[in-house]
């Protein structure tokens, strides 16, 4: 029952951004669901396999920017074995045999090949940006095809993913022609690039405000690229070993002076010692630094430089920064947003770190932090107590202490109490990793306090299953959760089978549910993939009920068991 | 300068040696070793320092540097997938030392990463393979280099940050692979006044 005519309340609807907002519009009533199906032009799909592409398409023909996420998260840190799924391949075919004018596509852990890419590259003549994120499969000849066939490409954004480097040749398919590119992000390829015709491309390129060069690009190269992209807004450099008595090192200086538009600096991957100060003219307008792939930046230079950052509200950086360094960044970045702490050496021995000393001095000297990601050698209930009362602002905070079973380094305790704090001062947080040891109790506090929690990570925690149900029963927004080594077992996994349709996925590892329990969840919910990994040589797996699962994962999905689970992948 | 000497109780795990106060090379600390920090129990000696009882099923791979005899299971123990960082980034972090190694005689000289390594033993024996000519001769407690083709004997020694030519062995293999700029193997006649009578322990792993 409409007041208003079509157009007008499609007017309205482009107001409507968000997909959350758009997906409520459309539960209102027949006409809203069509008015708004046919306006849509963002569409995220968190796991590929809970729909089909023939599906997507069909509900929203005007479907310009598709957002696709495969592996889970855990599949970041090789716990999923490579080809367990997530293929481009199909969503590309259906895409161009639908004529969709597909414009954007992001892609987060999936598998694209050079054959997706040709095709992605030929098909959609409107095609303008393509990110892609810790994404495999496929080499820099598929870059090649984007570069040379995507008349109208903006953006090309390549974040860690694992591209087979076959050397250089792809830069130069940009057709001379191609003067459009706002974005480009190639710093994860690890092989030579063709340095001439990156200079040609970035002085062709006028719109160009993020570049993010890898290590093959040598200073020399990147004081010229920086000499015609003075408006840059976005850097990440290569290589920084130069001499600093050079030309080279005065032309460079002279030049990122010019830079005055830049706000967010990363790369760094290879620096040599007395190269930093020429960057410090950009230093104080900077909103974000990245030095997490720079170990070469350390001591007393990476002091000197964080202490112009005054601006800074994303960091980056390696624990080698130590205590003391993170002391200098809570005096000096007061409008601190979100600090990641990278383990800067995670086998060796301990050089420099970080411990609950610096994070308590960062929650009180960065009041407006937000979000953490800190791997840290130690931490303490106190320093969580304190953290939580500095900065209840926390959304996401993720937390990793190196050996994972640590308890309190003072007291010896469980961590569950400094946690508990986090959640309870903490009203609005949605993403939370634990570590260190940890009982029960923490999950009883997390179920109680963390109403808005959306995504859960869990490693070597907790005593029964009462822990996985506390959280299971009080977590109402909880959308992902992910466990590991953990000994929660069947009782926890099949108390409340609906759960799970709320849920977009569950991942449980090395855990206490057997074959018997996931059949029997299997058996329940139809509309739930329950899908087992099994590595290993044993072709008996699947006989015997009582056999713990080493690798379940779970989620939702309109369209039922996939086709294309490799052999050690085994839907119930 | 007074050498100050602070009574505090280190952190639980902490072995005193390693803060003991020495003439140590610069820029050698002293280091915790992650395997002291590590309390989780593989299920069978150690146990934890929890009273919880956490049993860990998680998936372990021992990394065996390939040294013959046996090794504490503390030494390079690690779970897969912990601690939970991107395989880009444990690449950038893999710590790899390449040091040149030149060996009196030989045409060319060759590299070898020392962080692949946990012990003199085992870099000996990398040598050995690398340098077809050389074979490790034990004599009781010590193992030299030799060329059992003409019984000529090798030293072996390694410019440090100093720019100081040392003998292998005398100080812990992990300071020794932070100091090491290039290795040589010196012929030992020409090493007469400097090869000591009774040799380091090249067996040392600490």
């Amino acid at each position: 029952m409409n007041y208003f005519p079509d157009e007008v309340i499609e007017q309205i609807f482009e107001s409507v951004t968000s997909q959350k907002d758009r997906n409520a519009v459309s539960l209102v009533c027949k006409s809203w669901y069509k008015i708004e199906r046919f306006s849509r032009e963002r569409v995220f799909i968190g796991n590929c396999y809970a729909i089909s592409p023939e599906r997507v398409i069909e509900r929203f023909p005007g479907l310009k920017s598709l957002t696709l996420k495969g592996k889970p998260h855990f599949a970041d840190f090789n716990l999923v074995p490579h080809e367990w799924g997530g293929f481009l391949q199909p969503w590309i075919e259906a895409l161009a045999d639908g004529r969709v004018g597909l414009e954007e596509l992001r892609l987060k852990r999936m598998i694209v090949s050079d054959e997706s890419l040709e095709l992605l590259s030929r098909s959609f003549p409107n095609f303008k940006s393509l990110v892609l994120v810790s994404c495999e499969g496929f080499t820099t000849d598929g870059l090649a095809a984007i570069a040379a066939n995507c008349r109208l490409l903006k953006e090309l954004d390549l974040q860690e993913n694992d591209i087979d480097d076959h050397r250089g040749h792809w830069l130069s398919c940009f057709p001379e022609s191609s003067t459009s590119l706002v974005s480009l992000n190639f710093a994860c390829l690890k092989g030579e690039i063709n340095l001439p015709a990156l200079e040609r491309l970035v002085g062709r390129s006028p719109n160009l405000k993020v570049l993010r060069l890898n290590r093959a690009v040598p200073p020399d190269t990147l004081q010229k690229v920086l000499a015609r992209a003075p408006q840059l807004v976005d850097l990440g450099t290569g290589s920084y070993v130069l001499d600093p008595d050079s030309d080279t090192y005065n032309k460079l200086q002279a030049t990122v002076v010019k830079c005055k538009s830049i706000k967010s600096l990363s790369g760094f991957l290879e620096v040599g010692p007395r190269c930093l100060p020429s960057i410090y003219p950009i230093l104080e307008n900077l909103t974000s630094l990245n030095l997490s792939y720079a170990p070469g930046v350390h001591g007393s230079e990476l002091i000197e430089l964080i202490r112009q950052c005054v601006k800074l509200q994303r960091l980056w950086i390696l624990d080698c920064i130590g205590d003391k360094g993170l002391g200098v960044v809570a005096s000096t970045c007061k409008e601190l947003q979100e600090l990641r702490v990278f383990p800067s050496d995670p086998f060796a021995a301990g050089h420099a770190f970080v411990t609950e000393e610096g994070l308590v001095a960062i929650s009180a000297g960065c009041p407006k932090l937000h979000s953490l990601l800190y791997f840290c050698q130690q931490m303490t209930n106190a320093a969580l107590i304190t953290v939580a009362k500095n900065c209840p602002n926390f959304i996401r905070f993720r937390l990793c202490i190196l050996d994972p079973t640590k308890p309190d380094a003072v007291t010896m305790r469980p961590l569950d109490e400094g946690f508990g704090a986090i959640v309870q001062a903490c009203k609005n947080i949605r993403r939370l990793s634990l570590s260190g040891l940890l009982t029960d109790r923490v999950f009883l506090y997390i179920g109680m306090y963390a109403e808005q929690l959306e995504m859960l990570s869990i490693a070597f925690a907790g005593d029964s299953d009462n822990g996985m149900l506390y959280v299971l029963n009080g977590c109402k927004k909880l959308r992902k959760l992910e466990i590991r080594d953990s000994p929660f077992g069947n009782e926890a996994l099949l108390k409340d089978v609906g759960k799970y349709e709320t849920m977009r996925s569950l991942w449980m590892s090395s855990c206490e549910v057997t074959l018997g329990g996931c059949k029997a969840l299997a058996k329940q919910m139809p509309t739930l993939n329950v899908e087992i990994i099994n590595e290993s040589d044993q072709v008996e797996i699947g006989v015997d009920d009582e056999q713990r699962v080493e690798k379940m994962y779970l989620y939702r999905t309109l369209v039922g068991k996939r086709r294309d689970t490799p052999e050690f992948v085994w839907t119930l | 300068m007074s050498l100050e000497n602070k009574q505090q109780q280190p952190p639980a795990g902490l072995n005193y040696d390693e803060t003991k106060l020495t003439l140590g090379l610069p820029g050698s600390g002293s280091k915790r070793g992650f395997s002291e920090t590590v309390d989780i129990s593989f299920g069978s000696s150690s146990s934890s320092s929890s009273g919880a009882g956490v049993e860990c099923c998680g998936q372990y791979s021992v990394v065996d540097g390939g040294d013959k005899t046996h090794k504490a299971p503390a030494a390079k123990a690690q779970l897969v997938g912990w601690p939970p960082v991107r395989v880009s980034r444990k690449n950038l972090m893999k710590s790899c030392k390449y040091v040149k190694v030149a060996v009196d005689g030989a045409p060319y000289l060759r590299k070898v990463d020392l962080e692949m390594y946990n012990s003199y033993q085992q870099l000996l024996g990398a040598l050995e393979d690398m340098f077809s000519f050389l074979t490790i001769r034990n004599y009781l407690n010590e193992s030299k280099l030799m060329d059992p083709a003409n019984g000529v004997e090798y030293v072996p020694t390694y410019e440090d940050r100093d720019d100081d030519w040392m003998l292998v062995g005398d100080v812990p293999w992990k300071m020794f692979v932070e100091t090491c700029k290039r290795l040589r193997l010196m012929k030992s006649s020409e090493a007469i006044g400097l090869a000591p009578r009774t040799p380091p322990q090249c067996t040392s792993t600490h």
